[in-house]
């Protein structure tokens, strides 16, 4: 057990959730994370099934890496991914049909999320099984990270609701309190995110 | 034909594949540095999109669509494996024919190239064109009833996204005289652009033609 929870496999853990966080550093699969977020369960959702499908990905990849050949990578790597999605959205439909009709497409453009190829290339290729489980699980979090706070910050501002439950007390609309109706475009999603990409540089360069 | 042209104009500006659902944002953030290369970009994808939703709308309507191919039988989940396959292959096909026909093209576009394969717009308008195909011709101005209205979705669709590419390609070559604080510069910086882009196409969202 000691050698599955060493220093180095914490690191590949815990790296993507803050220093390397795949949006905000590594710049990947932003399409989905802006447009999924108006609120918090879509955003949560997202964020989960992203996280399992990384995993098990870098775990298949990861234990077929050395009788791939070469040349059709892309194609083995974009087939298994495939079919992890259609099981991950036939799993949504059956037991979060509402979630699932909010996501509509963008469950199948997970495929296309740039994580997920990424890490398959950087990283299940050239390790091991737990090593790529780890990373995925990591990167997929870091990603629902920056989901989780994006969804945050606009259903809170945008509907004054989290999880659909109110939050903001009804004496403040009486006092002339009003939801921002601005953050519920998607226009806003993609300034959150500059901010909070600002915002994460800033506290970095500090540590630094 | 009136259809048609709606689809077009509404796909570029009310539907744009970058400011209404964000998709191709990876190689749109990181293309977009001079005007020239992600010009070349905007038409690779434009042409990609312009062969690649009409032979997906086929397969939709003769192979995955429910009674299709054999009656009784609804193929729609196997969508996603097979739209990729076909993606994978169309964007190997044009690379070698761009490496053929324009090494130069080639050269400039070099990586990515490939990586329209992963370009969540290509995927993302094969997608809504399947929920699209659903919808009734006669009431919704979004439905796709003909093969005609796929190739007039995907041509509006590239024109779109290449509009967007080149719009901000044009604002960041003016932007690097600019002086942004330090942690804001670069991706920061971008992303607060394009959402003030965003709004701006915003004002489209009212358009009836």
């Amino acid at each position: 057990m000691g050698k599955l929870f060493s220093k180095e496999n914490c690191e590949v853990f815990s790296n993507p959730l803050n220093l390397n966080n795949p949006i905000a550093v590594q710049v990947l699969g932003i399409c989905s994370a802006l447009a999924v977020t108006s609120q918090l369960e879509p955003a949560i959702v997202m964020g989960l099934s992203v996280t399992v499908i990384t995993a098990f990905s870098n775990v298949i990849i990861s234990l077929i890496r050395k009788s791939i050949p070469n040349r059709i990578r892309i194609i083995v790597q974009l087939v298994v991914v495939a079919a992890l999605v259609t099981i991950v959205s036939q799993i949504l439909k059956a037991f979060a049909y509402d979630v699932s009709v909010q996501l509509s497409v963008y469950v199948g453009l997970i495929i296309t999320n740039c994580i997920l190829m990424g890490r398959l290339e950087a990283f299940a290729m050239m390790n091991g099984p737990w090593e790529s489980f780890l990373d995925g699980i990591g990167n997929g979090l870091g990603y629902a990270l920056i989901l989780v706070i994006v969804g945050f910050v606009r259903e809170l501002l945008g509907f004054g609701t989290l999880l659909g439950f109110q939050i903001v007390p009804d004496f403040c609309y009486e006092n002339g309190y009003m939801n921002n109706g601005m953050m519920t475009m998607p226009a806003m999603s993609l300034i959150i995110v500059g901010c909070v990409i600002w915002a994460h540089r800033s506290i970095n360069k500090e540590e630094k | 034909m009136e259809h048609m042209i709606s689809l077009f104009v509404r796909s570029i500006f009310v539907d744009n594949m970058i400011f209404a659902f964000f998709l191709g944002m990876c190689s749109y953030l990181a293309v977009s540095k001079t005007v020239k290369t992600s010009l070349g970009l905007g038409v690779a994808v434009t042409f990609v999109l312009l062969i690649t939703v009409p032979v997906d709308y086929a397969l939709q309507m003769y192979v995955l669509g429910p009674n299709a191919l054999v009656e009784g039988v609804d193929l729609t989940f196997l969508a996603f494996i097979l739209f990729i396959a076909v993606i994978a292959g169309i964007v190997q096909l044009v690379e070698m024919v761009v490496e053929r026909f324009s090494p130069s093209l080639y050269a400039a576009l070099g990586i990515f190239l490939p990586l329209i394969a992963v370009n969540c717009a290509i995927m993302g308008a094969s997608l809504f064109m399947q929920q699209r195909v659903q919808m009734d011709p006669e009431t919704s101005s979004q439905a796709i009833g003909s093969f005609g209205d796929a190739i007039a979705y995907a041509l509006g669709s590239g024109i779109g996204w290449l509009l967007a590419i080149v719009g901000l390609a044009a604002i960041r070559e003016k932007m690097a005289y600019t002086d942004v604080p330090k942690p804001l510069q670069g991706l920061g910086i971008t992303f607060i652009t394009v959402g003030l882009m965003a709004m701006a196409f915003m004002c489209f969202s009212g358009l009836n033609i």
